[in-house]
């Protein structure tokens, strides 16, 4: 499908994932983790969404939830996961929450791929990845045989690799970034409509990190699918992403497109961690981190997740939680200040 | 003349992988390191910065090259004088979760080494030391965290107690391997800020091993930057001056190509075309120029064949590559 009529649909269809209130706990020794707190975002036709945050802030968790793969001790507690498939104009639409075991694993590749952050251990290393490319059709009763192959070399060939050398290659004969790449391509393989990538250019060289980034935004312009990735790398979203979602104690604390992210941001977090981090060009004075550190997932704060460590934080914001704000109809943020909060930082983070 | 605090001297280091094959992690590098001064290594995965680091920390033997600490050989050193130069260089790991003792309360951590190396007397005096070391590292209040464990810290916490067991034994110089790397984006600024303070209070001098060109750049702003590719360095210089305005085709494709939340950058930016996207094996290391086989700029004979010299020119930065000294001819320092 060519992108222009990617952009058609994306207007006239509904969004290809809505997250309604997504409550996610772990339960451990000391009490419930609550890694996802109401956790709402609708991922458009052909969109790129970055969750950002840092360790501990519920991104994978989400992803996770998502493709409902949390381990034993998670729990989706509340909360609604609509997926919608479009096929040939029409929309299918599946409440995952809903799903049985045999349909999930349905769900799961053909719908819905998810690409993990170790792309090292998603391979059995015994296998050649034909062979691994083969199981994953089987599974699903997808092609096979040369029609499989041909799928594989195709996708081979999109993610940049050298699709004959790959197909007999064992996992140990690819490197780091070669590994990602086929791994996406296994992701894409049953042509599924919504891919989430983990960490996808975390412990790969700059120039591989560059390459994977290309061969992404390169995909995206080729095949129709919606895109979630999760990255504690700013400069990812930048590159990639649509819209970003930045994530602090389990929670979507303000979502919008990605400009605004960076140039108009309305939530302290956002604009502590764009402070936060260097850049090439910028002054060194202009760098500055944010007091503190993230919350214990346990044992939460009162009001706002964020007052122990913002500057502008007031009575309300220690005892109430703030809701989403919307300073722009396609721009929300949960904080009682965003009306001011970017002016009053903008000197700084200490007032 | 003074003497340089670390100087390595024509290093090479070298790695047994079979019975009859070798790599060369380090490949002849030269450099020096004054007291007070930082210098940031920087490269991709297997250019040699972290086996540069700890060959210069005492930590791994030279194959070939000297490695100097205040005008002596290293591997010299013997008894006292050894003795004061591993206290003197300190190592500060990048994964705090694995280079702290799990079972070993803060205090134990930090009062191991004032025992050890006798530097404190009784155990009123030991405290106060571990008490003002950890206020040193912005550990505060330090009695709320002296009879914690590890695993009761947060990731950046726990490196800043790395960096106060350090400080124990007064170093003079201390290595910094990724130390930031697994800290979260929030934090680092804070903790490199804290190590920046510590160098200026304590006339500390740094080696940063980092891949992180921007905050290479940040940590060293007044320092150096050493730009390491397949064992050597390609490219050495003031670090301002190196990441505004990279000579070695190396410099200047890894600049380009290094995703940055600049915004308005990333979006003006042309990426530069490498050759090749494969890094050759370090096991068949290309002649001449190693970087040729990928260099966007490739000449053809020179490059192929002759070994570039790291060659200083007029503005402070050392340059190793053909073409650049070349069109610098006129400015060789």
């Amino acid at each position: 499908m060519s992108k222009s009529t990617n952009q058609q649909t994306s207007k006239s269809s509904p969004p290809t994932l809505s997250v309604r209130n997504l409550v996610i706990e772990y339960q451990a020794k000391r009490g419930a983790v609550r890694a996802g707190r109401d956790i709402s975002f609708n991922l458009q036709r052909g969109e790129a969404v970055a969750l950002i945050g840092e360790s501990g802030s519920g991104k994978t968790t989400a992803g996770l939830g998502i493709v409902r793969l949390l381990p034993e001790n998670a729990q989706i507690k509340q909360g609604q996961i609509i997926y919608r498939r479009l096929e040939n104009g029409r929309v299918t639409e599946t409440d995952v929450r809903a799903l049985n075991d045999r349909q999930l694993r349905q769900f799961r590749w053909k719908e819905c791929a998810m690409v993990f952050q170790a792309a090292l251990n998603a391979f059995n290393p015994v296998l050649r990845i034909s062979a691994q490319f083969g199981d994953t059709a089987r599974a699903h009763n997808y092609l096979r045989g040369r029609k499989l192959k041909e799928r594989a070399l195709h996708l081979f060939d999109l993610v940049r690799l050298d699709p004959e050398r790959v197909w007999r290659s064992y996992p140990h004969e690819l490197s780091g970034g070669m590994r990602q790449r086929v791994l996406i391509a296994l992701g894409l393989l049953l042509e599924p409509q919504l891919l989430i990538l983990d960490e996808p250019t975390t412990a790969l060289d700059i120039l591989t990190q560059r390459n994977i980034i290309d061969m992404l935004k390169d995909l995206r312009k080729t095949l129709d699918f919606s895109l979630i990735f999760i990255s504690h790398d700013l400069s990812l979203a930048v590159e990639l992403a649509d819209r970003v979602a930045t994530m602090y104690a389990g929670r979507i604390v303000e979502l919008c497109d990605v400009y605004t992210t960076f140039k108009n941001p309305a939530h302290p977090y956002t604009i502590g961690l764009i402070n936060a981090v260097p850049t090439l060009t910028a002054h060194k004075d202009r760098v500055t981190s944010i007091p503190g550190s993230p919350p214990d997932l346990i044992d939460l704060p009162p009001g706002c997740k964020f007052h122990p460590r913002c500057p502008l934080a007031d009575e309300r914001c220690r005892t109430e939680e703030p809701g989403m704000e919307n300073p722009t109809p396609n721009h929300q943020a949960a904080c009682w200040k965003w009306q001011s909060a970017r002016e009053s930082l903008a000197g700084g983070w200490e007032l | 003349m003074t003497v340089p605090l670390i100087q390595m001297e024509n290093v090479s280091r070298r790695f047994q992988v079979k019975r009859d094959q070798y790599i060369t992690a380090v490949n002849d590098v030269s450099l020096t390191v004054d007291e007070g001064e930082i210098l940031c290594l920087v490269g991709e995965s297997g250019c040699g910065k972290t086996t540069a680091g700890k060959m210069i920390a005492g930590l791994l033997a030279t194959s070939e090259g000297r490695v100097f600490y205040k005008g002596q050989d290293i591997a010299q050193l013997k008894g006292q004088a050894f003795k004061d130069y591993r206290l003197a260089v300190q190592m500060v790991h990048q994964d705090p979760y694995a280079s702290l003792n799990p079972s070993h309360t803060i205090y134990e951590t930090i009062s191991f080494p004032l025992k050890r190396h006798n530097l404190a007397q009784g155990d009123e005096a030991i405290q106060q030391r571990a008490r003002k070391l950890l206020t040193m590292v912005d550990i505060t209040p330090p009695d709320d965290f002296l009879n914690k464990f590890p695993h009761q810290l947060s990731g950046g916490q726990r490196q800043r107690v790395s960096v106060a067991r350090m400080l124990t034994v007064n170093p003079s110089f201390i290595v910094a391997d990724e130390a930031v790397s697994m800290v979260d984006v929030s934090i680092r600024i804070s903790l490199l800020n804290t190590l920046l303070e510590l160098k200026q209070k304590m006339g500390l001098a740094v080696v940063f091993i980092t891949h992180d060109l921007a905050l290479a750049k940040y940590f060293a702003w007044d320092g150096a930057i050493a730009v390491m590719y397949l064992g050597k360095i390609v490219e050495m210089g003031p670090a301002r001056r190196v990441v505004d305005d990279p000579q070695h085709p190396y410099t200047q494709v890894l600049l380009s190509a290094v995703p940055d939340a600049d915004l308005d950058a990333t979006l003006q930016r042309e990426p530069i075309q490498l050759r090749s996207m494969d890094v050759p094996s370090l096991l068949r290391l290309p002649t001449g120029c190693s970087f040729h086989p990928r260099c966007p700029y490739f000449e053809g004979e020179q490059c192929e064949k002759v070994i570039p010299q790291l060659t200083r020119l007029k503005s402070g930065v050392s340059v190793a590559c053909h073409l650049v000294l070349r069109e610098h001819e006129a400015d060789l320092a």
